[in-house]
């Protein structure tokens, strides 16, 4: 019996390792492709697609890291540019928008891509600047076993949420019941995006890049996020995505806003304490102060192939990327990694979340040239109002002054 | 030594220094002094799977005409050093007209991003520079104290931490003082509350630093005067011990004079480094409660548009720093062995 497993496993990784090396027609014979992105499963995936298309004479290579940024962009100045592609995200395009290192897909498109849908191709001013892949957001997740202990439906609104944490600490059943991704930084002022967001107000001044958000949502988007800490471990401030989901899985919590590609692993059995795996469970993204517009914002992850490089390396690119994203990289393995937007995707049960993101209208992260300049002052500046060294009103007012500090070095404002 | 003999040795040196050390310095204060040309903003409409949206973008092809125009940037002068992520002066001014005391008006200097981690670089460098030096002293003369058996063994374990990547080093200790780890729980357990969190608290992050630094770079300090140690005459010594004096009289009257070139060496290096921290803001997550310059520098560089002016300028203000602080002892050893 044992044997025969055995064998069978040994079948069934060899079989692996040989589709993995099959090689597939892409249409393209030449070149070089030298793909740079973040490190998750569903990119790994993309990447490992794309590199079927390795013939003698085209070469596939990647460089898939969680410091992607830190690279990517000198990485694609030089000219030759030493990556022909980089995979990224509704923020990160807009670095190497500015720089102007990535090249507009028209006429790629109009000759090798036809079949890609439309709602795949990311287009500004006109142009076809990328082509997305999957789709991705921060929604609620839960406790199933925790919330029916106190009686409680899952939260619509982070009202609701504030609520039931309190029911969850006065019935002692966990110290600190809300988790959430609030480390001083880029996780910090991402969350004071969402909860804006959900105020349902502009973070700059119509077609200017005048900073506009010390006014009363500002204010009640801080005050909420500070409500929300108060229910947090004291340590909020240190934690990121990882530890918030190392504290998930330890069982100390009850309720967060997490990431939907972050969430299939808390659902797994293996490794984890089944109590908390099995009644882990999604809900759609939470909404704040009687607003429609949920307080979270979409995101997409895409490639998009560089400009200093050569037609034939950019069409070589192109092609092994779309083999990369085609209909055909589904399967068994692949199919819960994401939420895909390739034909032929089904979504799982981990996957609602972000389903349902988009569905209620949830907006995108705003593509803006200098929304990278107001991110990275939120993620300094709002700590020393959770910490409670700072009003509301000072705190917003201070962020403004530091991003408008950067927005006059980097040249947006005068 | 003849000059020219020492110019042939000293040339590849030299040649190295000025390529590797003083022209980046250079270029850091020519970037300084610039800054990226205005940018040309567009309004446009951008299409993702999400729906069409309006926004703006960078309209190119304007700025790179400016680009070629002057390929340097804009000349700015000092304003990026005057603004408020520096040196503020216009926000100092308001601060101290406005200010109804003189508690208000360091309250408001300290919610400007430079001074408030300037006061804790500066505290930093206080506490760690001599207590680094000091413990390092202690444990040399423990070490010389006992039998060379055992001295092997005790000057490995004493250098570990310096042996241990500074990162990883961090990190365990990160793990320990977390309100679940060993230290954290003990400390809880001695004040008696159960919600008491080293890392949420900004007094205890910074003892917390400190402490590590002090940990963390003692093995320096040890090491050199363990070296030291091994070159004080023993004739002095003994002829002290025949006229009576202690192991204390020995130490502060023969021991610590033979070691002073080597203390002001140490001093000199430490507050170099110390200036500078770094590591242990990044490791320990501390950044909400404890910012250096060098924490700046690094959070310029790492947004996802960066802010190179921005980090050259408080690169300039940071050499410029060390040198304010090393500028007594730089002149005591000039005056030294300059007229030599």
């Amino acid at each position: 019996m044992m044997r025969t497993m055995k064998t069978a496993l040994t079948l069934a990784a060899l079989l692996a390792a040989g589709t993995a090396q099959a090689q597939v027609n892409c249409g393209v014979t030449s070149g070089r492709v030298n793909i740079v992105g973040n490190e998750f499963p569903a990119i790994k995936t993309v990447a490992a697609n794309a590199a079927k298309c390795q013939t003698g004479t085209l070469t596939v290579k990647s460089n898939l890291t969680s410091t992607h940024q830190r690279i990517n962009l000198p990485g694609m100045q030089g000219n030759p540019a030493e990556y022909t592609a980089a995979i990224i995200a509704t923020s990160s395009i807009v670095a190497l928008m500015n720089e102007n290192v990535i090249r507009p897909l028209d006429a790629l498109v109009a000759a090798d891509g036809k079949d890609i849908p439309k709602n795949q191709l990311i287009t500004i001013d006109g142009k076809v600047m990328a082509v997305a892949f999957m789709a991705n957001a921060q929604h609620l997740v839960y406790r199933k076993d925790i919330l029916s202990q106190v009686g409680a439906e899952p939260p619509k609104t982070y009202e609701d949420m504030i609520r039931i944490g309190k029911q969850i600490r006065e019935r002692g059943i966990l110290k600190h019941p809300i988790g959430g991704a609030y480390k001083s930084g880029w996780a910090l002022g991402e969350e004071f995006v969402n909860m804006y967001t959900g105020y349902g107000a502009d973070f700059f001044k119509p077609g200017t890049a005048e900073v506009a958000i010390n006014n009363p949502r500002g204010i009640a988007a801080l005050n909420t996020m500070k409500a929300l800490t108060e229910l947090m471990h004291p340590d909020f401030l240190t934690h990121d995505n990882n530890e918030t989901n190392a504290e998930w899985k330890s069982g100390n919590l009850a309720m967060m806003n997490m990431w939907g590609s972050r969430t299939g692993v808390l659902m797994v059995k293996e490794g984890n304490d089944p109590k908390v795996a099995e009644n882990t469970m999604v809900g759609a993204p939470m909404t704040v102060g009687g607003g429609k517009i949920p307080a979270t914002t979409l995101w997409w992850d895409g490639w998009t192939v560089a400009r200093n490089i050569s037609d034939e390396d950019a069409r070589a690119t192109f092609l092994a990327l779309k083999n990369g994203i085609s209909p055909s990289i589904l399967n068994d393995e692949t199919m819960g990694q994401a939420v895909w937007m390739i034909a032929g995707y089904k979504p799982a049960p981990v996957n609602q979340g972000v389903m349902q993101t988009m569905a209620m209208g949830a907006k995108p992260y705003p593509m803006l040239p200098y929304m990278g300049l107001l991110h990275t002052a939120l993620g300094e500046g709002i700590a020393p109002f959770l910490q409670g060294r700072k009003d509301a009103e000072t705190t917003l007012a201070d962020i403004e002054k530091a991003y408008t500090t950067a927005a006059k070095e980097k040249g947006f404002l005068k | 030594m003849k000059h020219a003999t020492f110019l042939r040795f000293f040339l590849p040196t030299a040649t190295a220094m000025l390529l590797f050390i003083a022209l980046p310095i250079v270029s850091v204060l020519i970037q300084s002094v610039h800054a990226p040309h205005d940018r040309v903003v567009v309004e446009v409409e951008n299409c993702t799977p999400f729906g069409c949206t309006k926004s703006t973008v960078i309209d190119q092809a304007a700025t790179e005409r400016l680009r070629e125009e002057k390929p340097q940037g804009r000349f700015v002068g000092l304003d990026i050093y005057r603004d408020r992520s520096h040196l503020a002066f216009s926000e100092i001014g308001e601060a101290w007209n406005q200010a109804t005391g003189a508690g208000d008006f360091f309250a408001r200097l300290m919610n400007l991003p430079f001074y408030r981690a300037l006061v804790f670089t500066l505290t930093y460098m206080v506490f760690v520079t001599p207590l680094s030096i000091l413990l390092g002293f202690v444990v040399a003369l423990a070490v010389n104290a006992i039998p060379r058996l055992f001295r092997g063994p005790v000057i490995f374990f004493s250098l570990l931490p310096m042996i241990v990547t500074p990162l990883i080093g961090a990190l365990i200790l990160f793990w320990m003082v977390d309100s679940r780890g060993i230290i954290g729980a003990a400390v809880q357990w001695l004040a008696n509350d159960p919600n008491l969190s080293l890392k949420a608290s900004t007094t205890l992050t910074w003892i917390m630093l400190i402490v590590y630094g002090t940990w963390s770079t003692a093995p320096f300090a040890f090491v050199v005067y363990y070296a030291g140690l091994q070159t004080v005459p023993q004739d002095s010594l003994e002829s002290a011990m025949l006229d009576g004096a202690t192991r204390w009289h020995r130490i502060r009257y023969i021991v610590l004079p033979h070691l002073m070139p080597l203390t002001v060496f140490m001093f000199l290096i430490k507050i170099m480094d110390n200036f500078r921290v770094f590591e242990p803001i990044v490791s320990f997550n501390a950044a909400a409660h404890a910012q250096s310059l060098s924490y700046f520098i690094y959070s310029d560089l790492g947004g996802e548009t960066r802010l190179l002016s921005s980090a050259a300028a408080t690169s300039v203000l940071t050499i410029a720093g060390v040198l304010v602080l090393l500028s007594p002892v730089l002149v005591r050893t000039w005056r030294q062995f300059g007229k030599a």
